[in-house]
């Protein structure tokens, strides 16, 4: 009896949460943001907290990856392609109520290309000579050289237009133009918008949004199942998704992402120098076996680094078919047909963690060895990014079209091919879709044909959403959760 | 009477583990190095009578495999502290009072200061996540335990006249530390150790299920806690197997350790009788 | 007196300043740079140099070195490289919530072990005492980690009673609060329980051996008025020994705990702060929980020594 009436208290609790939550939305994230400045870290749960629901830039990702009019509403390009002209909104104000216009622009582009800059994606500004006022609601920027993805560039959170008032306060306050405005964060717990009433466009439909971060897998189970929140963006456990699927008050979202999940290859250390080994690394790997065995079926296998949802994605799964015959008597060919050993370095998520030990297992089958060490990321960032100690890694790459990553000797799979070289920078003059299309398709051929990293599966973004809760972004062409369109149903 | 039943009962369920540790190296019913994911999170049957985890493999044999990690990790941990501790304990009590004496007190109080599981932790991430690593971790907090011990016990032998005898007798204070102290002092370091290597596989599976010991595919009994967790809604025996083999081994360990205690120490021993 | 007080004070100084050191210099070894892990993969190396001369990690390590101790002594912890806030801020909002779980876990673990203690040791030999032992055994031998995922099981994902993790703040009322911190505190009080009611049952079995317990006895009084009277007060010194220990072992041995129900405590924290090289947080907070429990100690040594006067010569 008495534990009936204990329930029935907390049954009317949770009730009486469901009602309030009508009018405002609750969506659990895994990652704290360490603070708010979309640009100024590399955090990604900085753009999935703040990204057009706080702030906004001069062009903006639609959810089906396209760059779209943001706080300009148009733009003409020169000739040669090295002049941008931004035309501005009228009546943008931040949220403290100072005007946005082009002063505003100027500023926020010169600081992220500052020489002091702490913009983590500095090379989307590198092309840019000049940014200059040329009246309140033009802008014209100038390149050092054509540059087909300049709009796109500009849609990153990290490009997002900030003003010089409030510049200061900003990883704790974060003023913005966006259809909400920032306002309260109990660190370690949650943060909270509240709709912007003087939003330029559209406004919210939601009155309140509230992130509340949960790391932990079970926790995240736990508070989605309690309906603790509405939305859990990204979550954490594939393993769970089926009680989800199963159970009426809940949706699952299965998106597509931009991480190509990959085995990267140290090209430069013994025996990965020799292509028949990487080939036979490839061919030594079951794919379909990692993404049911780590992901519990969710991905979609790849064959070059490139999202198979984009339409110029060349299906070269073919290439390293699972052969673990054929992979032995490379290694043979090789000179290794006693097998050898390496290390495979594996920084935390569970894709990695888990592909991790059923990739061991696969290439233990055909005679490869490998020392497993679980990293965290900043360890991971020190031994195997920048100090490039390593032979295996797994890791997904989440920047959208980053092809451009093979053309660098320097970038730590270390690739040195002059050929794909020559070929990205073809690829970045070319402004013709048609041909640059023709490039791609290269591009994706050379490295699945160079057996350059081990390519495993595109992730995908689970989303579990409550009944009742319209317009959340299924794919995510960027990392940022876009609410201004979301609503409940009546 | 009760005595002698804790310690069968405590050598019986501590030993089943080790037996489990020793025949691991011979003999597992089933390869825990090849994964079959079709054959993942299976109910206990007669072919997996615990089960099978979320990669395929045999929890029995992952169980008696880890049983294996959790044992060596504790076991050359608490190794480490007593080789290290006894020494320092006899050393201080042998020149009691003196410089060495102050400073050894010191440090075993220092040591004692720091949280050990954050130490361990930072240890990890300065060195990596390794077996080794957690044993230096769960040694160097065991050190002070020893030293402590050996101190005080040593230091009511020193007057006992056993050893002023020896003392007359021309003999220096190593020799008699080793050759009359020590021996008097090894029932309690007995029971002192069974004790610490209880907690040092309680230590080890707190490590490994937060990622810092032995690395995988070495299976530890904390690993596959930690492993289980995000299931445990939906396959509750993957989270039962370790954790109850933890529970058993401990104690086991600790009944062992303190029947062993009241055998020993003859005042408990009186006043039972 | 004041020569003992004296030479502890220095003692217990010298043993700050050489944690201090021991904590800043395992962390600046600890590889890892926060400015590369901020700012992410396609950071470039001038970017990553601006940031660590903004972050004052260009610095000398013996310039950090000093300038953290100086900054501690004035109360001052820094500034957290990742949140841009002082730290001593960020310790006081965790302090809100490991504070009171430490307190709650506590105050379970005293309840249950005074009550279990004394019973066990005033039934001693019989079949109460042996069952309350055996079960004070499971419960030492029980990880608390693993105790707190079966509660979660049972009490959040099938039977709904609490929310399995996560912290709603005060800010939501009292009830929310403790409702939050209950499985928490059960967790972390059950082997702590198991753990004072051993200590409870052998020192009040060791006071009744004493003379003044037969004396008790003789004059008339009962085994349960004798126990009241008099053993209880003599078995108190290593009961509340042992309750100061596990005080400070709760407040820094939470972290575990705390990351089992996501708990924004002190413990995760410190976990998070070096999974994002935080380090200045993770110095400080480290040596906050050292300095407690070195100060703690020294209190319980300078009691001593006040109770019992013999104790002083031995320094």
């Amino acid at each position: 009896m008495k534990i009936k009436t204990l329930t029935s208290v907390f049954a009317l609790m949770i009730a009486a949460g469901a009602a309030q939550a009508e009018t405002g939305l609750i969506v659990g994230i895994q990652l704290e943001p360490p603070h708010l400045d979309p640009t100024s870290a590399a955090a990604g749960a900085i753009d999935q907290v703040l990204y057009s629901n706080v702030f906004e830039g001069l062009t903006r990702f639609g959810s089906d990856g396209s760059v779209n009019p943001g706080l300009a509403s148009s733009w003409d390009i020169s000739e040669d392609g090295l002049s941008y002209t931004f035309y501005l909104r009228e009546g943008v104000i931040f949220h403290d109520g100072t005007e946005m216009n082009a002063e505003d622009v100027v500023f926020s582009l010169d600081r992220a290309r500052a020489e002091d800059s702490a913009n983590a994606q500095k090379a989307l500004f590198a092309g840019i000579e000049t940014v200059e006022a040329v009246d309140p609601l033009t802008v014209r920027v100038t390149l050092s050289n054509a540059n087909g993805g300049f709009l796109f560039n500009l849609a990153w959170g990290d490009a997002v237009i900030v003003a010089p008032e409030s510049i200061e306060d900003i990883k704790t306050d974060p003023v913005g133009t966006g259809a909400f405005k920032f306002s309260n964060w109990v660190q370690g717990d949650q943060i909270e918008l509240v709709r912007n009433e003087d939003y330029w466009g559209t406004p919210a439909n939601l009155e309140t949004a509230t992130f509340k971060f949960i790391s932990d897998p079970t926790a995240a189970f736990a508070a989605m199942m309690a309906e603790d929140v509405d939305v859990f963006y990204s979550y954490p456990a594939p393993e769970n998704l089926p009680q989800f699927e199963a159970d009426p008050r809940f949706e699952v979202l299965v998106g597509s992402s931009e991480g190509e999940t990959i085995l990267s290859t140290n090209n430069l250390m013994e025996p990965f120098t020799d292509v028949r080994v990487r080939k036979a690394v490839a061919h030594a790997i079951d794919r379909q076996a990692i993404i049911d065995g780590a992901m519990f079926g969710l991905g979609t296998p790849i064959g070059t680094h490139f999202a198979p949802h984009n339409p110029d994605y060349v299906d070269l799964t073919a290439n390293s078919e699972y052969d673990p015959e054929l992979a032995k008597s490379l290694l043979a060919e090789a000179g290794y047909a006693d097998g050898f050993t390496t290390t495979l370095k594996l920084p935390p998520p569970s894709y990695a963690r888990r592909g991790g030990e059923i990739i061991a297992s696969q290439l233990r089958a055909v005679g490869i060895q490998t020392e497993i060490s679980n990293l965290e990321w900043a360890q991971w960032l020190e031994q195997v990014f920048r100090g490039k100690d390593f032979g295996l890694t797994i890791v997904s790459h989440t920047e959208p079209f980053d092809i451009g990553i093979y053309a660098r000797p320097d970038y730590y799979f270390q690739y040195d091919n002059p050929v794909f070289q020559t070929l990205i920078e073809d690829l970045t003059a070319e402004t013709d879709p048609k041909k640059r299309s023709e490039l791609i398709a290269m591009a994706q051929t050379i490295i699945s044909n160079d057996y350059v990293n081990g390519y495993l599966f595109q992730l995908a973004v689970p989303t579990v959403v409550k009944a009742g809760v319209e317009g959340i972004w299924p794919d995510a062409p960027t990392q940022a959760i876009d609410l201004t369109a979301v609503s409940w149903s009546q | 009477m009760k005595t002698y039943q804790n310690i069968v009962l405590g050598a019986l369920l501590s030993g089943i583990f080790m037996v489990a540790a020793i025949v691991s190296f011979v003999w597992i019913p089933y390869d825990i190095e090849s994964l079959n994911i079709a054959e993942r999170m299976r109910p206990p049957t007669m072919v997996h009578p615990l089960g099978t985890d979320h990669f395929g493999r045999d929890i029995l044999s992952m169980v008696m495999v880890g049983a294996r990690t959790s044992i060596a990790v504790a076991l050359v941990a608490v190794g480490i502290g007593m080789g290290l501790g006894v020494p320092l304990g006899l050393a201080a009590a042998a020149q009691k009072g003196s410089l060495l004496d102050e400073i050894i007190g010191r440090g075993n109080d220092l040591v004692f200061a720091f949280p050990s599981l954050l130490i361990a932790i930072l240890i990890t991430a300065t060195f990596g996540p390794s077996a080794l690593n957690a044993i230096i971790a769960i040694g160097i907090f065991n050190v002070p335990v020893f030293a402590r011990l050996t101190r005080g016990s040593a230091l009511s032998l020193w007057k006992r006249e056993f050893i002023m005898a020896a003392q007359v007798s021309g003999k220096n204070t190593v020799r008699i530390s080793v050759e009359h102290i020590l021996p008097n002092l090894s029932n309690l370091l007995i029971v002192q150790g069974t004790i610490q290597f209880s907690l040092a596989i309680l230590a080890e599976a707190a490590l490994s299920y937060v990622g810092l010991g032995a690395q995988p595919p070495t299976p530890s009994w904390g690993r596959m806690l930690a492993d289980s967790q995000t299931m445990i809604s939906l396959a509750p025996h993957l989270a039962l197997a370790p954790g109850l083999a933890i529970v058993f081994t401990v104690l086991g360990l600790n009944l062992l350790g303190d029947g062993l205690r009241d055998v020993f120490d003859p005042r408990l021993r009186r006043e039972r009788t | 007196m004041t020569r003992y007080i004296l030479t502890r004070l220095s003692s217990l100084l010298i043993s700050l300043v050489i944690a201090s050191i021991v904590i800043f210099g395992l962390i600046e070894i600890i590889p890892g740079d926060p400015a590369a892990f901020m700012l992410g993969i396609n950071a470039q190396e001038d970017t990553i140099d601006a940031l660590r001369a903004e972050l004052g990690l260009d610095a000398s390590p013996i310039a950090r070195y000093f300038a953290w101790v100086s900054g501690m002594v004035t109360g001052d912890f820094g500034t957290s490289y990742t949140y841009r806030t002082p730290v001593t801020e960020m310790i006081a909002e965790r302090l809100w919530i490991s504070l009171p779980l430490a307190l709650i876990a506590l105050a379970l673990s005293t309840l249950i072990a005074f009550p279990v203690g004394i019973l066990a040791a005033s039934k001693r030999g019989s079949i109460t005492d042996t069952v309350i032992m055996g079960f004070t055994q499971l419960g030492v031998a029980i990880p608390n980690f693993w105790f707190a995922m079966l509660m979660v099981l049972v009490f959040a994902i099938n039977l709904r009673w609490f929310s399995a993790g996560g912290f709603p703040g005060w800010d939501d009322g009292l009830f929310a609060g403790l409702k939050a911190l209950t499985l928490p505190a059960i967790s972390l009080a059950l082997p702590q329980a198991s753990i004072l009611a051993r200590v409870m049952r052998s020192a009040l079995i060791d006071t009744l051996d004493e003379d003044f317990m037969r004396t008790a006895r003789a004059k008339g009084l009962t085994q349960r008025q004798a126990i009241r009277r008099h053993a209880l007060r003599n078995a108190m010194i290593p009961v509340l020994t042992i309750i100061g220990l596990q005080f400070s072992f709760l407040l820094a041995g939470a972290i575990i705990i705390e990351n089992v129900f996501f708990l924004p405590g002190l413990g995760r924290l410190i976990f998070q702060a070096i999974s994002q090289r935080d380090l200045i947080v993770v110095e400080s907070v480290v040596m906050l929980l050292v300095f407690a429990v070195i100060v703690v100690n020294f209190a319980v040594d300078i009691a001593y020594a006040l109770v019992d006067p013999r104790l002083r010569r031995k320094a």
